[in-house]
């Protein structure tokens, strides 16, 4: 059954662009690119909370928007930049929004953060001073449970006044 | 710029404290100390470890609520490539449970299975996929019993067997009935007296990162990485049925993903890792999908209670009758605790001078319940709250006056013996009644306001298996100017990490960074009983006091032995100092709740060494034509004692009031033949971004005598006001009351509808339900004087 299993998976050899750099990887076809990037590349920043797309905390950046990984496949994002938690800081130095996050205690048990903020960075590219609203509705598809949402609105106005 | 909470954060009020007075660290708005590890993502979650080699694990759950096991076929699952380990109850036969008195659980069933979702076998395959066909190749031959499925349905004779053998008649897991002081006479002599129905509805946890666990098996030892809020009750299990000794057991708390209680027991799938690791020779991983999540629940229990109380003309309580029915679902877990503190907590806000409780939970086949976030307190806070209110309104009086009038004083001993101490009621209401402008709100059509006030433990007085041992431990080495602490806490994002760092760095005069911490390792940490009860500041916090303390004196003996003064050299000098005098630096520090439990049975769930109040005010809409209620504001003021980093405390408060509105408009557990009815994210209704409104929060100081620095807890007290302060609300706008949440608006339609037909006003169970409780244990209240002494030291 195994022989068989292998048998019947098609791979594909990929190249991605992820957080600035260039990986060529073998692949079964049907993997989704969170499990690629979880399994695969050992980028575990990116979680999984339903892996149905419900609950936002697979969020990663493509094009510099947010798609939630564990509905695309990787065969669909060759050539097309892809953002991970890990590629948010610069260098050593934490992106404003991750400092913000920190500063202001956004993350509690810190599982549903990266796609947070990569949904938060996405809305600040467009949109350098948005609302409260604004916010709330860039991310209304991530769940939090922890926090009760208000730190991280508080965290997202604060890194948007840094940052502009 | 706008303005932004920190640094320039509001200082707590200290009605007793006054300020925070010469400390450093403590009190300030500082970040946690995992901050940057997760932000970045380089948290490591159980499910981010794959170490080489490993299996994957996927567990056959029985499609059945309740059905006699006849055969279980593994034969051709075995055969499959791929597949190193196959196993089925027969392999882990020994039976577990959180509490010694219900050992009701295996690792995976082989006689007989009570719920949909309930373990059978269990697949250890080189790939995720194999382990599932596999589980999909087991035969299980099933002898499908009649299942029950409801509360009035447990409490009938059963048409086949019994769900479990113990506890009462039918399918009655448990009854507790006890009396304290003359209730009859308390009854006889109220002006008025109310009986009132009410029914909170079950919900989950719903923690952002599923349960996972990975085991290996090296040199005859079981190491096992889980997502857990207790390593040593997970140690504890696995030694009991994997039959090994402890020491040979070593269990790390991962990175954690979010808890809420609903990862306070032990569950199966550590305890199959463990084996299958132990079989194969492999690391085994398990992280359990969504779906599984949903039916591994030990959730909030469903809970239908009714409330008889009495008040005398000034509106003071004279006795209450409180009995609740709990649908415990398939298995003990923590629920005869539950069923305990369904009764144990109203005390502790009233002042009730005569009080009986009558409680009794039953099996169901439906997923087990267990703690979430306010463990069994939640549910009678509502129907206390609403009830008072209707009390009030009978009275013609205001039921906010009619509730600060029976408020309970500090340093107090209540009529079922539970000891207050710190007590900030009176401030907490005064913030929110305040703040909210409750008392100038105008009518407006649709528009009202409602108030709840609430308390809870600071960690429970008891531990959960009888020992005279210490609940939390901790150890602080310090060498070459370097500080590390160990402690078995678990930070489960709650920021227990960034409470040890910060009271070892206040004593010993550092920042919370510069203290490495080991904890939740049972190999390298010692002792604590976890992340749940709300237990972690008081006690492990405790423990970090007098280890720290402890370290201090041995620095300063070793600084003022050279001719110096601690104060005038640097931490590293004295570390230096420190080594050179006596050798490796380590102190401990321990903390044993005091012994103050009541002489009865029982008498061991409610009492607490400290017990945190809190106030709030919701202020919402409620459309009468549509029926949705949309919240506008909610004030919550918190008596915490001490807020060690009010950052922290916040969090947990405002985290606590969106759970509690989640609760109070959308989240339920409903199930359908046996399935829940909304196993995913998806369908199972929570709180978005776009439905939590401004919550606005207040932190009272009243500085415990026995907390650290006068701290208590915070985490799980504010979450229970909300629901009936959100009913009082609908009440208030609509002249309906919804006695049963969630409040959705099919419900609040309903009762608009009865309004109009000129029945009560009301949506809620009619009636509560003939319950054969035994008959009532009568205790003596306490001595008037009992605390005296403590409380003039």
């Amino acid at each position: 059954m195994k022989d068989e299993l292998a048998r019947d998976v098609e791979r594909v050899v990929l190249t991605l662009d992820v957080n600035r750099e260039r990986f060529e990887l073998l692949v079964p076809v049907h993997k989704t690119l969170l499990e690629v990037l979880r399994e695969d590349m050992n980028l575990t920043g990116t979680k999984h909370g339903c892996e149905l797309g419900e609950c936002g905390t697979c969020t990663v950046l493509v094009d510099g928007r947010p798609e939630l990984s564990c509905l695309l496949l990787p065969i669909q994002l060759e050539g097309r930049p892809i953002t991970t938690v890990e590629g948010m800081a610069n260098g050593s130095e934490l992106h404003p929004l991750q400092q913000a996050f920190a500063e202001l205690g956004a993350a509690q048990c810190g599982y549903c953060t990266p796609g947070i903020l990569l949904s938060a960075q996405s809305l600040l590219t467009e949109n350098a001073r948005p609302t409260r609203d604004e916010i709330r509705e860039a991310l209304a598809g991530n769940l939090c449970r922890c926090t009760g949402y208000t730190k991280i609105l508080q965290a997202i106005e604060l890194a948007a006044d840094r940052m502009g | 710029m706008r303005e932004h909470p920190h640094p320039a954060a509001s200082p707590p009020t200290s009605p007793h404290g006054g300020e925070v007075n010469g400390l450093k660290v403590v009190g300030k708005p500082l970040p946690k100390v995992d901050a940057a590890t997760k932000v970045t993502g380089r948290a490591i979650y159980a499910d981010d470890m794959l170490p080489a080699r490993t299996l994957h694990c996927r567990i056959l759950r029985s499609q059945h609520p309740h059905a006699r096991i006849l055969s279980i076929d593994t034969s051709a699952a075995k055969r499959m490539p791929g597949v190193l380990a196959v196993i089925t109850g027969a392999d882990l036969p020994v039976k577990f449970g959180i509490l010694p008195v219900t050992q009701d659980e295996r690792a995976l069933e082989h006689e007989k299975v009570r719920y949909v979702g309930d373990p059978i076998a269990a697949v250890a395959a080189t790939e995720e996929e194999i382990a599932a066909a596999a589980c999909d190749a087991i035969a299980v031959e099933y002898e499908e019993l009649e299942p029950v499925m409801s509360t009035d349905a447990a409490l009938r004779a059963p048409r086949d067997e019994r769900i479990h053998e113990y506890g009462g008649p039918n399918n009655v897991h448990k009854f507790v009935t006890l009396e304290f002081g003359d209730v009859d006479g308390g009854f006889a002599r109220a002006e008025r007296v109310r009986e009132d129905v009410f029914f909170y509805q079950g919900n989950t946890h719903l923690p952002m990162e599923q349960h996972s666990a990975v085991a290996t098996y090296v040199d005859g030892r079981v190491t096992l990485w889980s997502s857990t809020q207790v390593v040593h009750y997970v140690h504890r299990a696995l030694a009991k049925v994997l039959e090994l000794p402890m020491h040979r057991i070593r269990v790390i708390g991962a990175a954690h993903g979010g808890g809420f209680g609903g990862k306070t027991d032990p569950f199966a799938h550590e305890i199959i890792v463990a084996k299958l690791a132990m079989l194969t020779g492999r690391p085994v991983k398990c992280t359990l999908t969504r779906e599984e999540v949903f039916y591994a629940h030990r959730g909030r229990h469903p809970v239908l209670m009714w409330v008889r109380t009495g008040i005398d003309a000034e509106g003071l309580i004279t006795a209450m009758h409180f009995r609740s029915a709990l649908d415990g679902g398939a298995y003990g877990s923590y629920g005869v605790a539950s069923t305990f503190y369904t009764g144990a907590l109203q005390t502790v806000t009233y002042d009730i001078p005569a009080y009986r409780f009558e409680g009794c939970r039953v099996f169901t086949n439906k997923p087990p319940c267990g703690p979430k976030r306010g463990h069994g307190t939640p549910q009678p806070r509502f129907a206390l709250e609403l009830h008072l209110e209707k009390l009030a309104d009978d009275a013609g009086l205001d039921p906010v006056d009619l509730k600060r009038r029976n408020f309970v004083k500090p340093d107090t001993r209540t009529v079922n013996w539970l000891r207050v101490t710190s007590c900030g009621l009176d401030e907490c209401t005064d913030l929110v009644m305040n703040a909210s402008k409750f008392r100038e709100r105008k009518p407006r059509p649709g528009h009202g306001m409602g108030f709840a006030i609430s308390s809870y433990l600071s960690g429970a007085g008891t531990a959960i298996y009888w020992n005279d041992m210490p609940h939390s431990e901790v150890q602080i080495k310090v060498d070459r100017g370097g500080v590390t602490a160990y402690c078995g806490a678990m930070d489960i994002g709650q920021g227990s990490d960034s409470v040890l760092a910060t009271i070892i760095a206040e004593e010993l005069g550092l920042q919370p960074a510069d203290v490495r911490l080991v904890t939740a390792d049972t190999d390298t940490t010692p002792i604590d009983l976890g992340s749940y009860s709300s237990r972690v500041t008081f006690m492990a916090g405790n423990a970090a006091l007098e280890a720290a303390r402890r370290m201090r004196a041995l620095l300063v003996e070793a600084v003022e032995a050279s001719g110096k003064r601690y104060e005038d050299v640097t931490f590293e000098e004295a570390s230096v100092l420190g080594e050179a005098r006596f050798g490796t630096l380590t102190s401990a520090g321990s903390y044993t709740p005091p012994k103050i439990a009541g002489p009865y049975k029982g008498s061991g769930v409610g009492p607490s060494p400290a017990y945190s109040y809190s106030a709030c005010v919701v202020d919402l809409d409620a459309d009468a034509r549509t029926g949705i209620v949309t919240v506008n504001k909610v004030w919550i003021a918190h008596d915490v004692g001490r807020a060690i980093n009010p950052l922290l405390v916040e969090g947990q408060v405002e985290g606590s009031v969106y759970m509690g509105l989640g609760e109070a408009l959308m989240e339920e557990q409903v199930f359908r033949k046996g399935l829940h009815k909304w196993p995913s994210m998806l369908e199972y209704k929570s709180p978005t971004f776009l439905d939590v409104p401004e919550i606005e929060t207040f932190l009272v100081e009243t500085v415990d005598r026995e907390g650290p620095y006068g701290a208590k807890e915070a985490g799980q007290g504010p979450l229970l006001p909300v629901p009936p302060a959100v009913c009082a609300a609908v009440h208030d706008a609509l002249g309906v009351w919804i006695d049963e949440i969630p409040v959705t608006p099919e419900k609040v339609i309903e009762a608009l509808r009865r309004k109009e037909k000129g029945e009560p006003a009301r949506y809620g169970p009619p009636h509560f339900p003939d319950i054969p409780y035994p008959p009532v244990i009568k205790v003596e209240p306490p001595p008037k004087d009992l605390d005296a002494q403590a409380a003039s030291s």
